[in-house]
């Protein structure tokens, strides 16, 4: 009889239970992230003990205690320097980078001809933008207009001297304006020099591999003001006399050459990661050289080394601050070129100006890698081992 | 006729011009004839350009008087030395510089990269802000912001920060004990030298009898005894050698000491704290990239966490970091050449003032180049060396 009983069957399913309360929640993200075991609470105590000691003082400095506005060095230096404030303090002085913001920007260049700088930047954004969203049509047509047309448009518009524009030497040029321009020729330069000398190096004419092995192997073994010394210093000398170069286009070839070198090293790496059977279908086909390297090895070379050349952009992006030391002003340049100015010598110029240009520069080189990550997700055709 | 002609030929392999012998072979010559070319142009322009404005050619001017003061010399240097002699002392200042960073950006970038892989989140965000604001920032700006913006704006030496163990920090760099040593110091180097043969006897003995009985024995304590116990027993015998002097504090400066210029100080702090950033990337990827079952297959075996992370892990993602960790290298030491911004007178600096006294630019960059080029090869046989030591040993 009592085996009946035994033999009982549940036929509903038992209803879930929530987590417990030490499991869930904020409790328990806690007790996994911060305060796991000793050595965890310890090292959370550390962290908070770090982030207390420095984030109070940016603030302060930064925000709170800083000066915004203010036509000289008074408004931003202590009673017992001769400014307004109390002694003691310490805050940035916004009010500097407010007063030469136009020269960050644009350097010297005659400040009623800025117009031509802001709408050469108009059309860099309003072709860029479309050409960064994937799902804008007409990718061809927007790329020819940026890489070929902008160029050409942005050079007599930014140097002038025809259709009636006042010509502007380019040693007035400075601030941003130089690093973006910079930046971009060397981009749009150092990227097919760099796909020529990788397929150079590994191309089967000996002559040619070893040009650009050596090439590339000295560029890369020797710093950026090294090049950049030989391009100031050497490039007048190999010219016959009488022969000048603008000194802005010889920092352009230093830098174009300077990125292309590894630019090349890499395509190469992407190059060296198609597997052997690509080549061979290629040939296989009838498919010349220019062909097969240009319809089936690079398109899947250049895809798979994205990162690596948005790294070396970015890179290339902030080696432009190193023209500065063949008397060019870019951004950082024209930011400590202003420390002298003896309208605005506080102890807080120079720190307020570089956390400035600092800003800056951030910016642009935070949002490549942000949209180089963006890309390499999207282009991921699930071909990665 | 032409029908026999046809018949007698091999069989057709189309236009010469399409047989990619004959192509390669053009091409070469082309471009070899083009290179001469334009060589041969250079050369003669270099020339022609020098003789107009009278400078001579060749190395000669090596052994001439320099002329020019050098504010950090390593090694004797007046400005009475040759041109040769202040390359040396910049090339010299340029190693210090850079095995300097090497070191610090290293142990900075190894507990970054181990940070950001922590379990624990604040931790991680801190080394995560840390990596991302200066990967995203021009070192030359760095060297900057330490330059001008925190060692410019410290107190006059008059009212220096006071700072453990009698250093001192102001304006005019970080000041600290130099150390003297006495009589029968060379005891101690000695004491220190046995400490290490023994502590490697120790390790080998060590090994070979966990490998024959599987006992094993506390190698890591003894050895921390030998090299730490041996020397400062020397250092008692000896009867204490060590006599330190002390920077004091004058009126205007501070005499005595050791003086760390500001200038090598924010180029060593900027260098290493930008480099540090990557090298924290490239720690943390080689971390992650050593697949978990690794770990997992350890801890099966009954491996405790430490001997997991030192016998397990850190070999293999040391093969995954030891490459890129290489270039970084390499890149430290082209980015000391930034010294010429703030006046530290490394190689480019040094060799940037010859260069502006003498007119010799070719011979100039030309020293410039080969000096960076040796010291980047250098770098990479020594890397190299430890990374033959790390490769997977494979049957």
């Amino acid at each position: 009889m009592q085996e009946h009983d035994m033999s009982w069957v549940r036929t509903e399913m038992a209803l879930a239970q929530p987590a417990p309360p030490t499991e869930r929640g904020a409790y328990a993200w806690v007790r996994k992230n911060l305060v796991g075991s000793v050595g965890d609470t310890i090292l959370t105590v550390l962290g908070i003990a770090i982030v207390a000691w420095i984030l109070p003082q940016v603030i302060n400095w930064a925000l709170i205690n800083a000066q915004w506005t203010g036509p000289d060095r008074t408004v931003c230096t202590t009673a017992s320097q001769g400014g307004i404030h109390p002694d003691g303090w310490t805050g940035a002085c916004w009010a500097f980078v407010n007063a030469k913001f136009g020269q960050f920007m644009f350097g010297t260049y005659p400040v009623e001809e800025r117009w031509r700088p802001i709408l050469v930047a108009i059309l860099f954004v309003a072709l860029l933008v479309p050409m960064l969203i994937p799902k804008v049509p007409r990718k061809g047509l927007n790329a020819i207009l940026l890489f070929l047309m902008l160029p050409i448009v942005a050079f007599f518009l930014l140097i002038g001297g025809v259709f009636g524009l006042p010509h502007v030497e380019t040693s007035r040029w400075g601030g941003l304006l130089v690093t973006l321009s910079l930046s971009f020729v060397g981009i749009a330069v150092s990227l097919p020099l760099g796909v020529i000398l990788a397929l150079g190096r590994r191309s089967k004419m000996p002559i040619i591999k070893w040009l650009c092995v050596v090439f590339i192997e000295t560029v890369r073994g020797i710093p950026l003001i090294t090049v950049l010394f030989f391009a100031s210093v050497m490039l007048p000398l190999f010219l016959p006399a009488g022969v000048t170069f603008d000194k802005f286009l010889r920092a352009l070839i230093g830098v174009s050459l300077f990125a292309a070198a590894y630019m090349a090293e890499v395509v190469r790496g992407g190059l060296q990661a198609i597997p052997k059977g690509q080549y061979e279908g290629a040939d296989s086909l009838g498919l010349g050289y220019w062909q097969k390297m240009g319809l089936i090895v690079l398109p899947q070379a250049l895809k798979l080394v994205i990162p690596g050349i948005v790294n070396t952009f970015i890179g290339m992006f902030k080696d432009t601050s190193l023209v500065l030391i063949i008397s060019m002003f870019d951004l950082l340049g024209v930011v400590k070129q202003n420390f002298a100015d003896a309208n605005w010598a506080t102890p807080q110029t120079a720190k307020s100006g570089l956390v400035f240009a600092a800003f800056v520069f951030w910016l642009f080189c935070f949002g490549m890698s942000r949209y180089s990550m963006y890309t390499e997700r999207r282009l991921d055709t699930g071909y990665k081992r | 006729m032409a029908s026999q002609e046809i018949l007698r030929e091999e069989p057709s392999r189309g236009s010469f011009i399409n047989d990619p012998k004959i192509r390669s072979l053009f091409f070469q010559t082309l471009v070899v004839v083009l290179l001469f070319a334009s060589i041969w142009w250079i050369v003669n322009n270099v020339i022609e350009n020098l003789q107009r404005l009278h400078i001579a050619s060749g190395f000669q001017f090596l052994r001439n008087r320099a002329g020019f003061d050098i504010s950090d010399t390593p090694i004797a240097y007046t400005s009475d030395a040759t041109y040769g002699r202040a390359l040396l002392v910049g090339l010299i200042n340029t190693i210090i510089v850079a095995v300097a960073g090497i070191i610090t950006a290293t142990i900075i970038g190894f507990v970054i990269g181990i940070g950001r892989l922590s379990h624990n989140w604040l931790i991680r965000k801190i080394c995560t802000v840390y990596v991302e604001i200066f990967r995203n920032i021009p070192p030359l700006l760095v060297i900057f912001f330490w330059y001008s913006g925190v060692l410019a704006v410290l107190p006059p030496p008059r009212e220096s920060y006071h700072l453990p163990f009698g250093s001192f920090l102001n304006q005019r760099g970080f000041y600290f004990p130099r150390t003297i040593w006495g009589d029968g110091s060379w005891l101690i180097l000695v004491a220190f030298i046995v400490a290490l043969a023994m502590a490697w006897f120790v390790a080998h003995r060590a090994r070979q009898r966990q490998m024959s009985t599987g006992q094993q024995f506390p190698v890591f304590w003894t050895s921390v005894a030998l090299i730490v116990g041996l020397p400062v027993l020397a250092f008692l015998l000896a009867g204490m050698p060590l006599t330190f002097d002390f920077p004091k504090q004058s009126t205007f400066n501070l005499t005595g000491g050791f003086q760390i210029k500001p200038e090598f100080l924010s180029l060593y702090l900027a260098l290493s704290c930008y480099t540090a950033a990557f090298i924290a990337e490239i720690v943390r990827a080689g971390i992650k990239g050593v697949s978990k079952g690794q770990s997992e297959a350890a801890g099966a075996l009954g491996l405790r966490s430490g001997p997991i992370l030192r016998l397990v892990v850190i070999p293999q993602a040391m093969r995954i970091v030891i490459p890129p960790l290489t270039s970084q290298y390499l890149n430290l030491t082209k980015n000391s050449s930034l010294a010429i911004a703030i006046g530290y007178p490394d190689l480019t600096a040094t060799a940037g003032t010859v260069l502006n006294q003498t007119g010799q630019a070719v011979e100039g960059v030309f020293i410039m180049m080969i000096a960076y080029l040796v010291l980047s090869l250098i770098t990479s046989a020594v890397m190299n060396v430890v990374n033959a030591r790390m490769a997977l040993v494979e049957r």
